[in-house]
């Protein structure tokens, strides 16, 4: 089950610069771990993570396998209009995950 | 190469005065209680503090699906019995492991939610650390948080917490330790660059960062005691069920933190 | 040490430091990991071109000692106006030791309004960890800590 939990300011001053945190469940398998008998885990992480304001992309990222498990990632953006925030994270084995929050900006 | 590595070790704690130590550990005294959270680095404690920066939160959520998901043949939901999970398990978890007055002994939290699942719910018990059942673990543990651990106060688990605190002192393995050597006696000290905590089960399950996932507190006794080279007991044993007691009811009084981080 | 079956970093460590590395046979072991200032000197140049890389406006935060290296937390703060005249494209992490010299890169723009992101990354050895930001007018400026790593006390067995 995948699941991410968000974390976007409900409600925000325009120009008010806001910081958005992000985490989401994935095992970031790095590819360098053996099973006793020696075979490489094959790798399984997020690859890449991008935040849509209104349709348009504020914040974006290319993760290795450094990134540690359950990805946690934190950015900020000025608080334009009120809408929404899409979030999308693509990785191996075909992994597609999107999440949404809302703001109101007076 | 491993032998090698034992005589490296038991050098090491020679040296520390550990394995020389007599049998009968030194109890903590009350006030000198402090949780596993005192033990982390402000940077390690960040990461527990923010609900939404704590990975452990991921379990609870799906926890709160699992929950009031209905399910075997009966086709009932936690939530058909026990309702919203806030104000239903409130206190629960500070005070397991409880006595089952069936079987006559102590079981745990997994345990308990097994018995529902299979008793009530007709349907099959979870295996031990599937991430559903440390899904519903973390929701339950969780509304425990901030409450006094009450665990081990019920008379009828005197006999038991005995049992468990017996455990506790026994050394065992190929390294010669109990527990109490370590979390006793040496808690204010380093095992190579780790702290040595006190060991109270404040925060279970937790998000440790040496699993990158959630785990119980038997996962952790049991990586404990093969720390010590030790045949750890099998998930469920009463021997750990035992364990559990007593470590609960030595932290009797202390608030909860579920789910916790720890290193 | 490389002739040695199932010769891993932590048994390396272990015997060297005689540290207390415990170790039941270890299902899952770590690929031994490759001291790469090669290959991070090449993912750098893979970013940065010919370009010169300048030390300063890049802060990077990264405890020192970290408590656990599969999760330390980190913190890339750049100085910057933000505006849509001067602001960060990006910033690129990079690190001495892992097997792989990538940690990640992130884009921002001018309507970031802070030029901070904060992640958690895992570093597999003491290592140095360099951070380069590549401001609007493709200017390169970085940042680089040493952090110490330890390895945990016990290994243990997979669940």
């Amino acid at each position: 089950m995948a699941s991410a939990l968000i974390n976007v300011p409900k409600k925000a001053k325009r120009g008010e610069i806001i910081e958005i945190k992000t985490l989401m469940s994935h095992i970031m398998e790095t590819g360098y771990r053996r099973t006793a008998s020696g075979e490489i885990i094959p790798r399984d992480i997020i690859t890449s993570f991008a935040c849509r304001y209104n349709g348009v992309e504020i914040f974006r990222a290319d993760l290795f396998p450094a990134i540690a498990a359950n990805p946690f990632m934190t950015f900020f953006t000025v608080a334009t209009e009120s809408g929404k925030f899409d979030f999308e994270w693509i990785g191996d084995r075909g992994f597609s995950e999107t999440a949404s929050a809302s703001i109101l900006v007076e | 190469m491993r032998f090698a590595r034992v005589i490296a070790v038991a050098a090491l704690l020679i040296g520390a005065g550990i394995a020389v130590s007599s049998l009968s550990a030194n109890e903590i005294p009350q006030g000198e209680r402090r949780s596993g959270y005192d033990f982390m680095t402000p940077d390690t404690q960040a990461i527990q503090n923010d609900d939404t920066a704590n990975p452990g939160m991921l379990w609870v959520l799906d926890g709160e699906a699992l929950w009031k998901s209905k399910t075997g043949a009966a086709g009932r939901s936690c939530a058909d019995c026990h309702e919203d999970a806030r104000a239903g398990m409130k206190g629960v978890a500070a005070r397991y492991p409880a006595f089952d007055k069936t079987l006559g002994r102590p079981v745990n939290l997994e345990q308990r939610i097994n018995l529902c699942r299979v008793q009530h719910q007709q349907t099959t018990a979870l295996a031990y650390e599937s991430r559903d059942l440390l899904a519903l673990t973390a929701l339950v543990a969780q509304q425990s948080r901030g409450d006094a651990i009450e665990a081990g106060a019920d008379p009828q688990l005197e006999p038991f917490v005995a049992k468990g605190r017996e455990l506790f002192m026994r050394r065992q393995g190929q390294l010669n330790l109990g527990c109490a050597n370590c979390h006793d006696d040496n808690w204010d000290k380093r095992l190579a660059g780790s702290a040595i905590t006190q060991g109270h089960p404040t925060g279970y399950p937790l998000y440790r960062l040496e699993w990158q996932s959630l785990g119980s507190l038997q996962r952790r006794m049991r990586a404990c005691m093969t720390g010590v080279r030790a045949q750890a007991y099998d998930y469920g044993a009463p021997e750990l069920v035992e364990l559990e007691l007593y470590l609960m009811s030595r932290a009797q009084g202390m608030p909860m933190d579920s789910p916790a981080v720890r290193p | 040490m490389r002739k040695q079956r199932n010769s891993t970093r932590r048994q390396f460590l272990g015997l060297a430091g005689g540290a207390a590395a415990l170790s039941a046979v270890p299902i899952v072991t770590v690929r031994p990991a490759d001291a790469t200032p090669a290959m991070l000197a090449a993912a750098i140049r893979n970013v940065v071109g010919e370009a010169a890389v300048r030390p300063g406006k890049v802060k990077l935060d990264v405890p020192p000692l970290v408590e656990n290296g599969n999760t330390v937390p980190m913190t890339v703060n750049v100085l910057s106006p933000m505006t849509s005249e001067d602001y960060v494209k990006s910033i690129h992490v990079f690190n001495e030791k892992n097997p792989q010299p990538n940690v990640g890169n992130f884009y921002l723009g001018p309507r970031a309004g802070r030029a901070q992101v904060s992640t958690r990354i895992r570093l597999a050895d003491s290592q140095k960890v360099v951070a380069i930001a590549r401001l609007s007018d493709d200017s390169f400026w970085s940042a680089s800590v040493d952090i110490v790593v330890t390895l945990a006390a016990c290994t243990e067995e997979v669940i």
